[in-house]
């Protein structure tokens, strides 16, 4: 028999709350019944494997999926998948999706008055290596409006999913851009309590990871939970 | 400040997957979970996704994990002498439909130990995601048939909420479950857990 240890609980203010007033579609999608806390058995402490087969090369290049170039700015976006004790999260899976240049995504649903770029689809994945490394290549994607309240945008952002090594450690998020002026009006960036919390998922400028004469880069790290201290007996 | 307090970073904050999800994780849709080849007893669960007012979500994600009929995860870190089934990975997930609706097709997953070593009664483990949620919500499936007063997750769950999470048989639909997510609204909502 070997002993687990269960992930650490976040501290407060970390993680954004279900009900977030100033964010409207909260309202009727949030639990209003306290949770449940749940011990960490094994069905909490193990999670999906997938294997480096279900990604190709090319999925984390999103500037070369068409025949031709997309247009915008072309960027590198790369950074580790970390737990909270700074250990690599290896050979685990990135999935990544993003509006183009111009604010738009490549979906049915959006209907911003913005165009479409046939050279680029906003999709992408990748595999962290053995030291929880992951890099992509893409576009700059754009701000864009949306209803949530008058004359509301979203600050340029990147859609990033997470799985982590359990079931616990299971993440989606968003990774934004230094020095944007919407962040501190938006009401998704903002539902993080904790300000350094929400400084989390801005990126940064990075002169090593810029290629000359091709793509500014922007480091972005990813922190998953980490194991408490006390193990579990299986 | 302790010179040598150890490092802990904070953990990157979970965010909304936003309306376009499909975007990126369509391509990972896996609403048959288990093969021919894969031995226990086949299900289907189905439901639907709805809000606070009853109104069907379209737009969310139901992702679903799972033990085998042995109890086994496929997972390095269970390191039972249980039998694994080749190509049942236990993970499912798939978009919503336009009223709400989302069906998976596995096998009755074996039962496996809670924290203090007893045997759960079997669940499956459910993350939603949607439009809406900062975070996943996280729920479990249980079985009609099983018995869970003895169960250390159902024990935490006021009385009558449980059957919140247990699926009910179809009539006339042999092996074919339903089960309903009712994110927020109180009466009947869904009971969600703080992993």
């Amino acid at each position: 028999m070997s002993a687990l240890h269960p992930y650490r609980r976040p501290a407060p203010g970390e993680q954004p709350d279900y009900l977030s007033p100033a964010y409207a579609s909260t309202a009727k999608r949030s639990p209003s019944q306290p949770l449940i806390v749940l011990p960490h058995s094994l069905s909490e402490m193990t999670g999906p494997v997938f294997g480096h087969e279900r990604v190709k090369p090319g999925d984390a290049d999103l500037t070369r999926q068409h025949t031709g170039e997309p247009l915008g700015e072309r960027i590198i976006v790369a950074g580790r998948v970390l737990d909270e004790d700074g250990k690599p999260v290896r050979h685990t899976l990135v999935e990544l999706w993003q509006a183009n240049a111009a604010g738009r995504y490549q979906h049915k649903n959006d209907q911003h008055d913005a165009p479409l770029d046939a050279n680029f689809t906003g999709t992408g994945r990748t595999m962290t290596d053995e030291q929880g490394n992951y890099r992509f290549i893409t576009i700059r994607p754009g701000a864009y409006p949306w209803r949530n309240h008058p004359n509301a945008w979203r600050p340029a952002h990147i859609h990033f999913s997470l799985f982590g090594h359990a079931f616990a450690t299971r993440l989606v998020t968003q990774m934004y851009f230094p020095g944007d002026p919407l962040l501190a009006l938006d009401p998704i960036y903002n539902s993080v309590p904790d300000e350094k919390a929400r400084q989390r998922m801005i990126s940064q400028f990075d002169l090593h990871l810029t290629e000359p004469e091709h793509a500014l880069g922007f480091r972005f790290d990813i922190v998953l939970r980490g194991r408490d201290a006390t193990p579990m007996e299986q | 400040m302790s010179i040598d307090k150890p490092l802990r970073l904070g953990t990157t904050p979970s965010q909304t997957v936003g309306p376009y999800l499909h975007m990126g994780l369509d391509w990972l849709n896996t609403t048959e979970l288990a093969g021919p080849a894969v031995a226990g007893e086949r299900i289907v669960i189905q439901g639907r996704l709805l809000d606070a007012d009853r109104a069907p979500m379209p737009d969310g994600v139901i992702e679903i994990w799972q033990a085998n009929s042995q109890g086994r995860y496929a997972h390095p870190d269970d390191h039972r002498a249980l039998p694994l089934d080749t190509g049942f990975t236990g993970f499912g997930r798939t978009p919503t439909c336009a009223h709400g609706e989302f069906r998976f097709s596995t096998i009755k997953p074996g039962r496996v130990p809670a924290t203090n070593g007893q045997l759960q009664a079997p669940h499956i483990m459910v993350n939603v995601f949607a439009r809406g949620l900062l975070r996943q919500a996280v729920t479990r499936i249980y079985f009609p048939e099983d018995d869970h007063a003895s169960d250390p997750v159902m024990a935490r769950v006021p009385v009558n909420r449980r059957m919140t999470l247990i699926a009910q048989a179809v009539a006339g639909q042999p092996g074919v479950l339903e089960w309903n997510v009712l994110l927020g609204g109180e009466q009947n909502e869904t009971v969600f857990f703080d992993v």
